[in-house]
């Protein structure tokens, strides 16, 4: 469920567009706080420019494989490089911004 | 499967059910594998084989048992490990193809991760959850799940979640092998020991006069009897071989068939039949006194016989040994080509004591031979003292007399103060003991051989002079006299004189023989001539018998004339006389 600008084109190319993938564990507490964090950040700092796939693990277990998924809730962002990866609810915002290298 | 489903029952002592690990000798030590269902922690130092273990552990159930098994790497990469195993003949390409095994490599970098707050590993349990799942596990390998450690920071969850980790393994049924890299105070840096509660295998990697050895131990198997000493164990190109529990009871199958050593001369000391099958035979002696070369003529005639035939050498390399064979005409080439005589050389110092003993099991147990020579022991004493050696042999002797194989040691005894060592260290072990010793006379060294003692035989208390021909080995009787013990040229002088002797003492006796002859033919003559003198004299009195008689009858019938010519009135009578006289 791709969530963002709806008209911006998917240029996974341009350098300041960012492609975020959040796996989480079905309703649980913990994977229900990371969306509502993440959402919040993306809107605040990167509206318009970002798409982000939230992912239940368990409907998903090979794809939880490939992105070589440990801890739960994970955001991976896959663009721009370097990719990286969150793991945690989001809660600790300065540490979400510098992990996807967003200046504030 | 049902095989390995009966051994496991029958093997499984008491209510916990176990599952074998196809890891040789470890299902001896845990008597029937690893706990069924529940988790075992494998901890050791680096390089100690705890990653062999786990995927031998996996690959072993799914080609072995049809248990296929996930196995779940935090250290190295898929591709890693295959090149890794490839070695040891473990194709894990095609296993995960045919889905007995799954392979899952997690990788945790800290420098590719932020934490932004609370998580947990649920990630985790859905990739093993679905990896069990998708092949229908039965066997679950992490290695090493400690490495979390290094890529996550809040430990508080880690450890709430490796608790929680070894619940849902349990949940799901598997059987599960931990690693854990030891360290700290306890088994494992992390403490897993504390989670893992129902068995934990140690595993140690130790060097002793530069010798290394591995070593296994069973620390704790909860709910289930098992050796609890060190063992050691072997990684070669088979993997993983724990040498086995020294049976601690005496109660293995003897036999009362006896097989003969190849010389005649000690069979007869050996009242009349050889050593005893699966018995053990130790020859001992000084330098160059022929131990190998009886070591040689056994195993030459159990070759002959068509028995199996594993010669250790730990001092001659095999082509050395068939050479010098060959100069006491024993042809060893043509055994070896046949396949009965077997020769497995190494150096004493290769490696350990305790690995030498698995080399030796391993080799034994592949060949299943009846015959078993090492020659010499002396050379293991070289990397280990001498109680170690002991210890060593103990086990070996335990073991083949298990398996009902005759063994023969050579020991060289050095000087007498490590002769003694040497000897009563093993002496008490072995069933049979014969000691080669040289005897040292007018400017010769000669080679006598005793038995010291052979059990359970009316064996023979000679010593005997032992010599080497070109046609084999042969006993012949020491001369025993005035002076002492003959051997070699004194000896064969002696023979000589007594031969000598006997024959001037024949000479002797046949003149004897015709003096004596003579003297029966002259008293025969003497007696034939007494005999005609007593025939004359007999003859001289029946004459004068005779004329007796003659003259009595003579006069008989001279006085009847007369009286009847005097009275004539008994006519009859008188007719009759009348008669008798006209």
């Amino acid at each position: 469920m791709p969530i963002g600008n709806p008209d911006h084109p998917d240029s996974t190319q341009s350098a300041d567009f960012f492609s975020l993938r959040l796996f989480i564990a079905g309703a649980s507490p913990v994977s229900a706080r990371a969306v509502v964090n993440i959402r919040a950040i993306c809107e605040e700092f990167i509206a318009g420019r970002y798409e982000l796939d939230i992912i239940d693990a368990h409907q998903q277990p090979l794809l939880v494989q490939q992105e070589d998924v440990t801890a739960i809730p994970m955001l991976i962002k896959k663009s721009p490089v370097p990719i990286k990866k969150l793991i945690g609810d989001c809660s600790d915002r300065a540490k979400v911004l510098k992990g996807l290298g967003i200046s504030y | 499967m049902a095989k390995s489903k009966n051994q496991l029952e029958r093997r499984s002592t008491g209510t916990i059910p176990k599952t074998l690990t196809g890891i040789s000798g470890l299902d001896e030590i845990t008597l029937g594998g690893l706990p069924s269902g529940r988790p075992t922690l494998v901890c050791g130092e680096a390089g100690s084989g705890k990653t062999l273990f786990s995927i031998e552990f996996i690959v072993k159930g799914a080609m072995d048992y049809g248990e296929p098994g996930v196995f779940m790497a935090f250290e190295e990469k898929a591709e890693e490990l295959k090149a890794n195993v490839a070695s040891l003949g473990f194709d894990l390409e095609q296993l995960e193809k045919d889905k007995k095994i799954r392979l899952d490599y997690v990788h945790i970098d800290r420098s590719e991760i932020e934490e932004t707050g609370e998580y947990d590993l649920e990630g985790l349990f859905i990739r093993l959850g679905y990896a069990i799942d998708s092949i229908g596990a039965k066997r679950v390998a992490l290695d090493t799940i400690e490495n979390l450690f290094a890529g996550l920071n809040n430990t508080a969850v880690l450890r709430a979640e490796i608790r929680r980790l070894f619940q849902f393994l349990k949940s799901k049924g598997v059987t599960a092998v931990i690693t854990g890299e030891r360290g700290g105070n306890g088994l494992t840096r992390q403490g897993l020991e504390e989670y893992v509660s129902d068995c934990v295998i140690l595993l140690d990697h130790r060097i002793i006069n530069q010798i290394s050895t591995r070593r296994l131990r069973v620390v704790k198997y909860r709910g289930s009897v098992h050796g609890t000493n060190e063992y050691p164990f072997l990684i070669d190109d088979e993997g993983i071989s724990v040498l086995p529990v020294t049976s601690l009871e005496l109660n293995h199958e003897v036999s009362t068939k006896s097989l003969p050593s190849g010389i005649a001369a000690l069979d007869k000391m050996l009242g009349n039949s050889g050593f005893y099958k699966g018995s053990s035979i130790l020859v001992s002696g000084t330098a160059g006194t022929g131990k190998t070369s009886i070591a040689a003529t056994f195993a030459n005639a159990a070759c002959l016989r068509g028995e199996k035939c594993l010669f250790f050498a730990f001092e001659e390399s095999p082509k050395q040994i068939i050479r010098n064979m060959r100069s006491i005409g024993l042809d060893l080439q043509k055994h070896l080509k046949e396949g009965t005589l077997e020769f497995y050389a190494s150096r004493p110092t290769l490696y350990g004591l305790e690995m030498h003993l698995v080399a030796i099991h391993k080799a034994i147990r592949k060949s299943k031979p009846s015959v078993v020579i090492l020659d010499p022991i002396t050379n293991l004493i070289t990397i280990g003292s001498v109680s170690d050696v002991k210890t060593m042999l103990v086990r070996l002797i335990d073991f083949l007399q298990a398996e009902q194989i005759t063994v023969m040691f050579t020991a060289l005894t050095l000087n007498n103060i490590v002769n003694e060592q040497t000897d009563e260290g093993v002496s008490s072990l072995v069933d049979a003991w014969l000691l080669i010793r040289d005897i040292e006379s007018n400017g010769e060294r000669n080679r006598g051989m005793y038995i010291m003692k052979s059990r359970g035989m009316k064996h023979s208390n000679q010593i005997r002079e032992f010599v080497i021909t070109d046609k084999g080995l042969d006993l012949v009787d020491v001369y025993l006299t005035e002076d002492g013990v003959l051997t070699g040229s004194a000896r064969e002088a002696r023979m000589l004189m007594a031969q000598t002797g006997e024959v001037i003492h024949a000479q002797a006796v046949s003149r004897k023989d015709r003096e004596l002859e003579r003297k029966r033919k002259i008293l025969e003559s003497k007696i034939e001539s007494l005999r005609s003198e007593y025939e004359s004299a007999e003859e001289e009195l029946n004459k004068v018998y005779v004329e007796e008689a003659l003259k009595k009858q003579i006069m008989g019938e001279t006085i009847n004339k007369i009286a009847d010519l005097r009275r004539g009135d008994e006519s009859g009578k008188e007719k009759n006389v009348n008669k008798k006289n006209k």
